[in-house]
């Protein structure tokens, strides 16, 4: 069993994986409650997500969706439960992982390049002290190619459009060539060429294999873009493939009131 | 110049450098004030440590200096994270309090000794040449010039080492957070090398003026560039300047070094501001004043593309006709001209090839804001540099 699991381990590393196959759990959260001055924000959270996903988490504002990530990600302390990625705990699985903020989480008058913030990528495969080389270079100058945005590389990172500093995001995570992403509101204040642009790239992650989870805003492209959804509200209302739990009652659940969207077969 | 005259600038140079380096780092996390608590409160640390050893320059006192300026940073942080009072109010509140402390504690105790308020606040340059280091008997030079250069050396090092860490736990917290580089120990090693570099300046250039040489260079060398070594070095150099041009202004009016150093980093960010050539005053009114002229330009093209007929497009009928006073027609019109985007036949305007493209495309970008079309525009219209 063990030995399996190291398998997969590796496999979800390097191979093209076929989605959500044979039941592997990428993530997993236990009992997860996290609060703010003893106030709740998550409570409770018993979460499973297989391998190969494309995971949008909806929920209304201050439901915990950024929280959620951030307590996965070790970025906050949850006062209870666990976090495992790959059955063991985060700190030990950071390279499997990359993780794109919020756009606004970040000072963008800061002196510095698109090239060096997709750069910044590289730094955790890195470790301490040592410094990006070539190698670490030319990754992220094809991360950069990748999201169109090759032309820009030296341009000072304030000089750049709102989705232009998304792509720059996205080529960050990109270039950490990890297993499992997760993206806070990538679509935030982005013009729609660049939503579509960003989307065909998580589309593409999932065929390779790789788990993608999104926090995302605009219901009506839910069915659209993602193949499994969670349904969060300070706890977890749902969570499952978007065809068979995508709908009116989980929404109403969710947000409160009574939420019709006509889903698109 | 005699040999203190050299010792006071080389000190005086180091001091700045040191300073510059952790400064850096405070302008571009925004806190900037943080520099300003800890150079106050770290004087109960500097008055205990000179009684326990009866000398300002030992390091037992840079410690425990050090060490007060750690516990402010962890004192302002716990009060704002109740919640109660917001971040400069946690500020104001404990370094008075700690700083308050020091001098009752200084006037109970220390009355008799060299360590006074005006020393504390101000620094006294013009006097560290005279305390000397003597190892095995030998004079190897001013105590405070082994100081502060031991605390650079030790800062160099750091910022070498860790360089990498610091700009992605300074740009992306969360980031840095997630790739394992904790923000924590980043931040605390950051406040450490503050609290120590401003021990070891504050004999030099007192608490007051210290925070101008944490600031001042930082803040000056962010107008002039958008890259981060380079925004460094060119604090390092602001600082050296400084601290040399101060050395000979103090020494011309016969007045403090500490504050002339700090009057040439005052003069010297106040031409930064006004001349900086894209983030300066008057680069940016510059600036505005062609946006202003180019959405005039704009309006009018438009305005052209619209109209067929002959009167809404004679010169003289113009005003009228796009409200504008004669002035402001007459510059756009040769604008229009200059950039053949216009002509004019009998005193009726036309769009040339030209013009009517320009007019499309501009438009067509501000409508959809589709940015890879019109790179090539923006490097002739300030207009489109969002």
């Amino acid at each position: 069993m063990e030995k399996e699991l190291k398998k997969n381990i590796r496999d979800s590393n390097s191979i093209y994986k076929t989605p959500a196959s044979a039941g592997v759990i990428a993530v997993q959260v236990d009992d997860l409650t996290v609060a703010y001055n003893y106030k709740p924000v998550l409570w409770d959270i018993d979460l499973e997500i297989p391998e190969g996903v494309l995971m949008a988490i909806v929920g209304p504002n201050g439901a915990g969706k950024s929280t959620l990530i951030k307590a996965i990600l070790g970025i906050l302390k949850p006062i209870a439960g666990s976090v495992s990625i790959y059955k063991k705990p985060y700190e030990e699985q950071r390279k499997l992982v990359a993780y794109v903020p919020q756009k606004g989480s970040v000072d963008w008058d800061f002196p510095t390049t698109a090239l060096d913030v997709v750069m910044m990528g590289t730094y955790g495969s890195l470790g301490w002290i040592k410094r990006p080389k070539q190698k670490e270079k030319k990754a992220a100058l094809e991360a950069l190619e990748k999201v169109g945005m090759l032309a820009f590389k030296n341009r000072q990172i304030s000089q750049l459009s709102g989705g232009q500093q998304q792509r720059i995001f996205l080529a960050r995570a990109l270039v950490q060539n990890a297993s499992i992403y997760f993206m806070d509101e990538p679509f935030q204040g982005v013009d729609a060429t660049t939503e579509i642009a960003i989307i065909n790239i998580l589309k593409e992650l999932r065929k390779a294999g790789k788990t993608v989870i999104v926090v995302h805003h605009d219901l009506q492209t839910v069915p659209e873009y993602f193949d499994w959804v969670t349904f969060l509200n300070v706890k977890k209302i749902a969570t499952g493939p978007v065809k068979d739990i995508f709908n009116d009652d989980n929404l109403t659940k969710t947000y409160g009131i009574n939420y019709k969207v006509s889903i698109q077969e | 110049m005699n040999s203190a005259q050299i010792e006071i600038q080389i000190i005086a140079s180091l001091v700045a450098v040191a300073c510059a380096i952790p400064g850096t780092f405070l302008v571009l996390r925004k806190m900037a004030m943080i520099s300003d608590a800890i150079s106050h409160s770290i004087l109960p640390g500097i008055v205990i440590g000179f009684f326990i050893t009866h000398d300002l320059n030992s390091p037992l006192l840079i410690l425990l200096a050090a060490l007060a300026g750690i516990i402010t940073v962890v004192l302002v942080e716990y009060i704002q994270k109740t919640g109660l009072v917001k971040e400069d109010t946690a500020i104001g509140l404990v370094f008075p309090a700690l700083f308050s402390i020091g001098v009752i504690m200084i006037a109970k105790n220390a009355n008799d000794v060299h360590l006074d308020v005006d020393a504390v606040l101000l620094g006294e340059l013009a006097f560290a040449p005279f305390d000397r280091l003597l190892i095995a008997g030998v004079n190897v030079g001013p105590k405070s010039l082994w100081i502060i250069g031991t605390i650079l050396i030790i800062t160099i090092t750091l910022l070498i080492a860790f360089f990498k860490e610091l700009k992605v736990s300074t740009f992306d917290a969360g980031l840095a957070a997630s790739l394992g580089f904790s923000p924590a120990i980043m931040h605390y090693g950051l406040m450490s090398v503050s609290s120590v570099t401003t021990v070891g300046a504050f004999d030099a250039v007192g608490a007051i003026l210290v925070v101008a040489l944490m600031i001042a260079p930082a803040a000056t060398a962010y107008l002039l560039t958008t890259n981060l070594k380079k925004m460094l070095a060119l604090a390092i150099i602001f600082g050296i300047f400084s601290a040399i041009s101060g050395y000979w202004l103090a020494h011309w009016l016969d007045a403090s070094i500490a504050g002339s150093i700090t009057t040439m980093l005052g003069l010297l960010f106040l031409a930064v501001y006004l001349f900086a050539p894209s983030k300066g005053i008057i680069a940016v009114l510059y600036r505005e004043k062609q946006q202003r002229t180019e959405v005039s330009l704009l309006t009018f093209l438009l305005h052209l593309k619209n109209h067929n007929e002959e009167e809404e497009r004679h010169v003289n009928h113009l005003n009228e006709h796009i409200n504008w006073q004669k002035v402001r027609s007459k510059t756009v019109l040769d604008l229009a001209l200059k950039n053949n985007m216009i002509s004019i036949e009998n005193s009726i305007v036309s769009l040339t090839e030209k013009g009517d493209d320009f007019t499309s495309q501009a438009i067509d970008y501000i409508i959809t804001n589709e940015d890879a079309k019109i790179e090539h525009m923006k490097d002739d219209f300030f207009l489109f540099r969002g």
